[in-house]
């Protein structure tokens, strides 16, 4: 079977800049993955080249083995929803379920007006609030029935409710249909708390990609006094690293247990594992000022 | 059963779920032939990773402790209120004499229970890889 996303040495370039560049990625099976980054990473565009809304201009991407943009086929297994959840302002949320069931053959109507059970069919899509207008585009989205469904900052301008309330239906929704789900947030926090893997985009490459297991189970906070930096049983690399006063702090990639007593070995939250990896040379340790150096400035 | 996740508990939250259904087993609160919510109940209630249920439990038929039974459900096939209790005893002895030690090599309340903790969850974090 091939996979439900994949991806070859993918690259966008605008003009001078890429906005993505040898990006390889497969998602094998049913899953929910992260693709966390700042902005201008090239999350959005990852997902443009997957929904064939972009022309890679290297590389290739296929969705269930088929190029989105040469096989129409390939389009029936895609669900997505664009930043910002576009939809047709003047239609009523009626009419929008209507259009999909006409516009898509595998088209679900049962699981589509189940999902939208709490909203009515005669409120205009322009009167709706952020939230319900996530809501009834995600489930546009889950009607299809997709094997492979794409969000682009689902949550961006959600309130904590809100965003728990569309994490909620975006979860039963995958329960239901069992598609993989893949989802582009600068905030990752959003979906810690359903995400199996993640991939770290910084600058248009990929930085990091793995399961939220492996990457938590393969790094560590150390604490210890500031020392000269030699090798460390356990250690693979040093992420980052950072000091204050004599306290030492190093943010590593172990390859087996830190036994050394003279460091504290902490575990180490997804978010502050990302920030450190997204930006390790733009956060530097902070000196600290030497009294007899001090000087007063105006 | 309804379960309730704490995020912040360095424990990874499947195994959250097998922890508070074996708690129920030993409480008495689940017997053998009761049914476990559906994955789809649980990830309504929770807005978690179908995977993540469907993981836990799993992990509780592996142990015995449940059945899955093809598109009816998993249903409780083991309870532990027995086999727990019997063993308290003798494990509170244990845990009495190593405190004792831990006080006589200078170690107070708090230290006892960092050191509890970080074992406990590193033994976890073992059986969990």
């Amino acid at each position: 079977m091939s996979a439900l996303l994949d991806t070859s040495a993918l690259g966008k370039r605008y003009r001078r800049t890429w906005a993505l560049r040898d990006c390889t990625l497969t998602i094998p099976e049913p899953s929910i993955v992260g693709i966390a980054g700042p902005n201008g990473a090239g999350k959005s565009t990852l997902l443009g080249l997957a929904v064939g809304l972009l022309e890679p201009t290297e590389g290739a991407v296929t969705v269930c083995g088929r190029d989105p943009r040469r096989d129409p086929a390939a389009l029936a297994d895609i669900g997505y929803v664009a930043q910002g959840a576009p939809l047709y302002r003047g239609f009523t949320v009626g009419e929008m379920l209507d259009f999909a069931r006409i516009s898509n053959p595998r088209w679900d109507q049962p699981l589509a007006t189940e999902l939208l059970a709490r909203s009515s069919s005669a409120t205009q899509v322009s009167a709706l609030s952020p939230g319900e207008r996530a809501h009834l585009a995600l489930a546009l989205a889950l009607g299809k029935r997709p094997a492979l469904l794409l969000l682009d900052e689902p949550f961006a301008r959600l309130d904590p409710l809100a965003s728990r309330e569309l994490l909620r239906l975006l979860m039963e929704g995958a329960a239901e249909i069992g598609s993989a789900v893949v989802v582009a947030t600068r905030v990752l926090t959003d979906i810690e708390r359903v995400c199996e893997r993640v991939v770290l985009l910084g600058h248009g490459h990929v930085g990091l990609d793995g399961t939220v297991e492996e990457l938590l189970a393969s790094h560590r906070l150390l604490t210890g006094a500031r020392r000269p930096l030699g090798r460390i049983r356990g250690v693979e690399e040093i992420v980052r690293e950072r000091s204050s006063g004599r306290q030492l702090t190093l943010l590593v990639r172990t390859n087996g247990p830190v036994a050394d007593p003279t460091w504290s070995v902490e575990q180490i939250g997804l978010e502050e594992l990302l920030l450190a990896y997204m930006a390790p040379e733009e956060l530097p340790s902070p000196q600290p000022p030497e009294p007899s150096r001090l000087r007063w400035h105006g | 059963m309804q379960f309730h996740l704490d995020q912040r508990s360095g424990l990874p939250m499947y195994l959250q779920i097998v922890q508070q259904v074996k708690e129920a087993l030993r409480l008495g609160l689940l017997d053998i032939g009761d049914q476990l919510p559906t994955v789809r109940e649980v990830v309504a209630e929770l807005a978690i990773n179908p995977n993540t249920v469907a993981k836990a439990y799993r992990e509780l038929e592996r142990e015995g402790l449940v059945d899955a039974r093809q598109g009816r459900g998993t249903f409780v096939s083991s309870t532990l209120i027995a086999s727990s209790l019997e063993h308290h005893e003798s494990l509170r002895r244990a845990l009495l004499a190593w405190l004792a030690e831990a006080q006589r090599a200078g170690l107070d309340a708090e230290s006892i229970h960092a050191l509890v903790s970080r074992t406990l969850r590193e033994a976890l974090d073992r059986r969990a890889a």
